[in-house]
């Protein structure tokens, strides 16, 4: 009888085994196929960026043999860096290289061919070095956008001359210079050295790399000190009641308002109101730590929760004021979990593109900013203005935009997971 | 004026037993109770009803904390129930019951530490050598400092040995410099018989410290109750009876019966207390 029982549980149990075995192996094979989707999409991403981006940090040159005539740049005999016909200087090498080409719409192809600042390159040049007057140099010139898209391949050539923005004449010069070894793709330092460009050759993101980087600086000043005082005073010393509640509630609210809201905001109070200058990464950097201040603060907050109320005790049971208790040791304790908030907000940050369209750093600007009061743009900002530009070569600059983002990102990433490594304390 | 030392040692206790450093078994009865003047049994009999009275001596001899009338309530629940309980100078007391009694409620009173609760309220008056503890004019540092407290489970400061022996003078700013805050640490070290042991690894974290024998604990007590009043809450009555002078026994928060150790143990008044040392409920 007892054993009766006994084999008849056996037996149930037994015949719920191969239903639990299958639900265990769906349940794995559901979540081992959702880790290989996310991989998938990750790796897409990856691939098609680095496949366009790639070609964006080389850039083709042309090199020509300048002749810093005298009595081009200075027919009075007196030279003006300011006046002087630059330009001429350029487009007498290429007729000198292409002697054969004559009349005036083959010429006007022909000084295509180099970018439209390779005038200005050739007076910076002078400049450093007035003794060139009067000799011939070789030097390397930034080659137009559109040729630099020949030789990078991203032109068909077999397409009718009417549809694309070369014409035959110019590939088959673009073709005899290569011959030559004078045109060929450089290492594109514009890139990293220039400020934004209606010219793709010419284009770089200095401008926003600057502003973002002084953007974070004002947001990091800004959040992580009022997040963390907030977080301490919310936590350890503020009563728990109903006024307590709603803050809790209105912060948590705050970090899932849309942050074109918090742009709105930036531009009536900072801009409007206190009249801070437009555009600046003062504004931005305000902008985005009203942003990012409910994020470190929530997380702030768990962090300090987390440290076990009995060191809390221990200390107070040796006489420790409740600030020293924080100072000494809820503070020590909670910053790895404090910086981790940090970080999170600032990737955030540092990725915001919306908020600062409302306080004008969409603006098409070439100067890199040298304070926190320029006018500047950020990075997502510039992958936003250069993914609308039309030119091709915009294109794979738009991607090369947003491989600095992430490699941004990643560099500010690692910097705070090393300062956390830090601050944890072993035992 | 002597500062009050009190210890909570249940868990230090609870490892001795384990490891048969004390007798096992329910020998509550310590020799030196023998000769006892009382009868086997208090006159009328014993009390045997929670009424809330305290039977037995509240009162101490040369009264240094003087607890009347001590309410704590946590939220709605009544945790202490009208206590009044005097501890003596230089006098060791022990807090015994059931888990749950109020006993580590009561000790935590007696230095403010449930302050730090939200939701605590404590009426009543304690107060230490005449001052009312709960005074508003009182600043819980100054208390703390004159009545340490040792916690049931052990919990170091994630810090170094030399870092947590040296954090209370340090925030109290005893030594004046350097050498002076060595020789405490050092002084203090050798007392609780750990000086051997870590002389040579002050630097490394206080959690690799191994737990140290109760008997050196119990032999510290005593040395301490020369200059300190003790109150100590504990699990096992064989560490009552061999560090008290005094035995307060609580039940569901009403402290039902005070009196010297050897009568405690030899010839309970309350019925309770009686269950309670001979293992009828625990």
């Amino acid at each position: 009888m007892v054993n009766d029982s006994h084999r008849s549980t056996l037996s149930k149990v037994e015949a719920g085994l191969a239903r639990r075995h299958t639900k265990e192996w769906m349940f794995r094979s559901f979540g081992l196929m959702a880790t290989a989707v996310g991989v998938v999409f990750l790796a897409v991403f990856f691939w098609t960026l680095i496949a366009q981006g790639a070609s964006a940090f080389a850039q083709a040159y042309i090199e020509l043999d300048i002749e810093f005539s005298a009595d081009v740049l200075a027919p009075d005999g007196e030279i003006d860096l300011a006046y002087a016909d630059f330009d001429a200087v350029v487009r007498n090498s290429l007729r000198e290289q292409f002697p054969e080409v004559s009349g005036r719409r083959e010429r006007r192809e022909l000084y295509r061919l180099v970018s439209i600042a390779a005038g200005y390159m050739v007076r910076d040049a002078l400049e450093r070095n007035p003794e060139l007057l009067g000799s011939t140099v070789p030097m390397l010139l930034p080659a137009a956008a559109d040729v630099d898209m020949v030789v990078k391949g991203n032109i068909d050539r077999n397409l009718d001359e009417a549809q694309r923005p070369v014409s035959d004449a110019q590939l088959e010069w673009i073709d005899q210079l290569t011959a030559d070894g004078r045109l060929a793709t450089r290492f594109n330092t514009a890139l990293f050295v220039n400020g934004d460009s209606r010219e793709p050759e010419l284009a770089g993101i200095r401008g926003a790399l600057m502003g973002s980087f002084y953007m974070l600086l004002v947001t990091i000043l800004m959040s992580f000190p009022i997040g963390t005082a907030a977080a301490i005073y919310l936590e350890e010393f503020a009563p728990r009641n109903r006024w307590a509640d709603l803050v809790e509630v209105n912060i948590n609210n705050l970090a899932a308002v849309p942050s074109i809201v918090f742009g709105l905001l930036g531009l009536a109070v900072f801009i409007n109101w206190v009249a801070l200058p437009r555009s600046s990464p003062l504004v931005g950097g305000l902008v985005l730590s009203l942003i990012t201040l409910p994020v470190v603060i929530i997380a702030s907050r768990a962090a300090i929760k987390a440290v076990p109320p009995s060191i809390r005790e221990a200390a107070l049971g040796l006489g420790a004021s409740k600030m020293q208790v924080v100072s000494h040791h809820v503070l020590p304790l909670a910053m790895p979990g404090i910086l981790t908030g940090t970080i999170i907000g600032m990737s955030r940050a540092l990725g915001e593109s919306a908020p600062l369209l409302m306080i004008g750093m969409v603006a098409f600007i070439v100067d890199v900013p040298a304070g926190f009061s320029d006018p500047t743009t950020a990075l997502p900002v510039q992958v936003y203005l250069w993914a609308d530009s039309p030119e091709r070569a915009f294109a794979e600059r738009t991607s090369a935009a947003i491989i600095v983002l992430l490699g941004f990102l990643l560099v500010m990433n690692l910097a705070a997971v090393i300062m956390r490594k830090r601050v944890e304390r072993q035992w | 004026m002597s500062p009050l030392g009190m210890s909570e040692l249940e868990s230090i206790d609870e490892r001795s037993l384990r490891t048969g450093s004390v007798a096992g078994g329910l020998a509550v009865e310590p020799a030196e109770a023998s000769g006892s003047p009382r009868e086997a049994l208090p006159p009328g009999g014993r009390v045997s009803e929670l009424s809330g009275e305290t039977v037995g001596e509240v009162r101490a001899e040369n009264a240094f904390m003087i607890a009347e009338g001590v309410n704590v309530y946590y939220g709605d629940n009544h945790a202490i129930k009208n206590v009044t309980l005097e501890v003596g100078r230089h006098q060791v007391l022990a807090l015994i019951g059931p888990s749950g009694c109020g006993k580590s409620t009561f000790l935590r009173c007696l230095n403010r530490m449930n302050d730090s609760i939200e939701s605590a309220r404590v009426t009543g008056k304690i107060t230490l050598d005449g001052q009312d503890i709960y005074s508003k004019k009182l600043d819980p540092v100054v208390l703390r400092a004159r009545v340490g407290m040792v916690f049931q489970k052990p919990n170091p400061f994630p810090k170094s040995i030399y870092d947590n022996v040296a954090y209370g003078p340090r925030i109290h700013g005893l030594a004046a410099d350097r050498a002076e805050l060595d020789h405490i640490v050092m002084t203090s070290l050798d007392r609780a018989g750990l000086l051997k042991e870590v002389r040579d690894r002050l630097d490394e974290p206080c959690s690799a410290l191994d737990p140290i024998a109760t008997a050196r604990i119990e032999d510290l007590i005593d040395e301490l109750a020369e200059n300190y009043a003790i109150v100590i809450v504990t699990h096992s009555m064989q560490q009552a009876a061999r560090v008290s002078q005094r035995v307060a026994y609580f039940h569901l928060g009403t402290l039902v019966e005070v009196d010297e150790t050897n009568r405690i143990f030899t010839n309970p008044q309350h019925k309770l207390t009686e269950d309670y040392i001979t293992g009828r409920i625990g």
